[in-house]
């Protein structure tokens, strides 16, 4: 964390009154990331990403977006930032392009060159037969994907998109998601927010969890996984026909496991790193059938309960 | 400014293509024509030989049919076009989820106020101008007296004054809508301030006046001048009166300051009847009204920035 990140917030504090909504939030994300914010509804992100817009101001604490102070050079820094609010609106009695027509002026995009993009990202979030139609007849996905658009607009060096994928269909989530990782494509920072775990899952390369105000934990999601459930270890579930007592002893001989629990014909090993081959060739020289074995999988669901339990 | 004269644009744009520019227009040019058609049947009465500005009396005669002048009817209906252009300036976008949108855009929080503020201007100067020419034109064409170089002056500065006031009420409901999170509340709002200003002002500020300085029929002059004074100055709250004295003063300038009335009647009841205000004293004599009907908008407008200005935006 020596280098600045395109992000990067210290001590970062909201309160209303009493209530702190962000507490002392320290945060670094790096140019080409894409973040995830987890945390329950009320748990602080809307307001983190309100505050690194600019559009809401800190109690205390310090926060920079591409080096530029949000609060004091909120010009600067909305012209390099593109966000897609949570529930987001439109002018329902202008067109699809019209809108994003008015985005581009606000952005002083020159005629010529508003059309070309409009033109070009229509295409790209696949609305290009309704461009014309009034976007009081568009559904929410179809508003979600000119949301899109419009944050892309601007070539936006940072996105924030506020719970992007609430309230649409599974096909329109798919279409949200592949849309957002495109843009990682294109280096551009992404910071999204939800609570829709699965979703921050596939697109993530890293994940902050915030309760409370507090980030509780950082790091990729496999990583967070192993913290959560085998204490940054790696769990092996081995079916074998006939576990010996010798077999388990070979097994807990190996460089690395450090424990091996046997429930009928399952055994589970915890390992520091991932020593399947081992345990193959130790189940294979032991005269025992190996039926199956796989890895346990760190989902976020995982993840997510155990420190909402703590919390 | 950036980002200004976008938002100015579509808002313009916005405002033309709407229904309500549309009623707008229909209502105020519906009532201006019947205005000019009873004054140019009326305009004979109480004329004589001296009569000056006659271009000018079609303005402000009104008939048994319909007892109102041109200006008195302007006084109602430009503050209901000032709020309808203004009530919902910032509280629609918020409600329609745009404002955050719109405010992650580069451009400054007071750009939206002003670009909104200066397209309903721009709109609200349209109808002024428009219905005013229409009136002219069309007494032209009915008395047939063409309007002298002062009249047509006047009649400038009649315009210009419409537009301040339209700008206060304008102002005012923008204020409402940086306030009030929904539409409704700052119409009715804006609305209600405009009834309490119009029908009760000058029945409190007589009331305080009347405890201030009580008077009777066997009371001496002096104590009825200051009556009125403390009934005027209070009765000066109400941008109405403001614009009700600007407009008097420069369409009817042959009954003077208004601030004097009373003595000229004493004067013209000892057989001394003044002449017309000249247009430089009658400008003179509304500058007061027309600085305070500015500075109220431009107390508006501060308070609508700071507000403003440090309100958290979110979209939901």
């Amino acid at each position: 964390m020596n280098q600045q990140g395109i992000i990067e917030t210290r001590e970062l504090t909201k309160a209303y009154g009493g209530f702190v909504a962000v507490d002392h939030l320290s945060l670094h994300i790096d140019e080409g990331e894409v973040f995830g914010f987890l945390g329950p509804n009320g748990a602080g992100k809307t307001t983190t990403i309100l505050m690194l817009l600019g559009l809401t101001e800190p109690t205390s604490g310090v926060a920079r977006v591409c080096g530029c102070d949000p609060a004091r050079e909120p010009l600067k820094v909305k012209r390099i930032v593109g966000y897609l609010p949570e529930k987001v609106g439109f002018y329902e009695d202008l067109t699809a392009r019209d809108n994003l027509d008015y985005t581009a002026a606000l952005n002083n995009l020159s005629r010529e060159e508003a059309a070309r993009k409009i033109g070009e990202l229509l295409d790209t979030v696949g609305l290009s037969e309704v461009a014309d139609q009034r976007v009081g007849e568009f559904s929410h996905g179809m508003k979600q994907r000119l949301g899109v658009a419009d944050v892309m607009i601007k070539d936006p060096r940072v996105a924030f998109f506020d719970e992007p994928t609430a309230g649409i269909d599974p096909e329109g989530i798919n279409q949200v998601l592949s849309l957002i990782t495109s843009m990682a494509k294109r280096k551009v920072t992404v910071v999204l927010s939800s609570h829709q775990l699965h979703q921050v899952q596939k697109v993530c390369t890293r994940v902050g969890i915030l309760a409370k105000g507090c980030l509780v934990a950082e790091g990729s999601v496999d990583q967070l996984g192993r913290e959560a459930i085998g204490g940054g270890k790696l769990r092996i579930e081995v079916k074998v026909s006939q576990p010996t007592s010798n077999l388990i002893r070979s097994v807990e001989n190996i460089k690395g496991v450090t424990s091996v629990e046997s429930t009928g014909d399952l055994l589970l090993v915890t390992c520091d790193e991932d020593l399947r081959p081992q345990v193959a060739r130790a189940i294979v020289d032991s005269d025992s059938l190996l039926v199956q074995m796989k890895i346990e999988e760190y989902g976020l669901e995982e993840i997510y309960m155990k420190y909402f339990r703590e919390t | 400014m950036p980002g200004l004269m976008a938002i100015f644009r579509k808002e313009l744009a916005d405002h033309f293509a709407s229904k309500r520019f549309i009623i707008l227009s229909l209502l105020i040019y519906l009532a201006g024509i019947a205005t000019i058609y009873v004054a140019a049947q009326n305009i004979r009465s109480g004329m004589t030989e001296t009569t000056q500005f006659i271009f000018l009396r079609l303005f402000i005669v009104s008939g048994e049919t319909l007892p109102f002048s041109f200006p008195l009817f302007l006084s109602i209906f430009i503050p209901i076009v000032g709020i309808a252009l203004g009530f919902d300036t910032i509280n629609s976008e918020r409600t329609s989820g745009n404002l955050s949108r719109l405010l992650s855009q580069p451009l400054y929080r007071d750009s939206v106020i002003n670009g909104k503020f200066l397209a309903g201007l721009f709109t609200l100067a349209i109808l002024v101008v428009s219905i005013v020419a229409i009136v002219a034109g069309l007494g032209l064409r009915m008395i047939g007296v063409p309007p002298s170089a002062e009249e047509v002056l006047r009649l400038l500065a009649f315009i210009l004054v419409s537009i301040i006031y339209g700008a206060f009420w304008m102002a005012l409901a923008v204020l409402f809508s940086v306030f009030f999170k929904r539409t409704a509340t700052s119409a009715l709002a804006s609305i209600a301030l405009w009834i309490f200003l119009f029908l009760f002002m000058s029945m409190i500020a007589r009331a305080i006046a009347g405890a201030a300085v009580p008077i009777d029929q066997n009371s001496s002059l002096d104590l009825i001048v200051r009556n009125d004074e403390v009934y005027r100055t209070i009765s000066r709250i109400s941008p109405n009166t403001l614009y009700g004295e600007a407009v008097q003063v420069l369409l009817m300038p042959e009954l003077g300051n208004p601030s004097a009335t009373l003595m000229i009647v004493s004067i013209a009841a000892a057989g001394m009847i003044p002449g017309p205000l000249s247009l430089g004293q009658s400008l003179l004599v509304i500058w007061p009204q027309l600085t305070s009907l500015i500075a109220l908008t431009a107390l508006c407008f501060a308070i609508s920035y700071i507000r403003f200005m440090r309100e958290e935006i979110r979209s939901t």
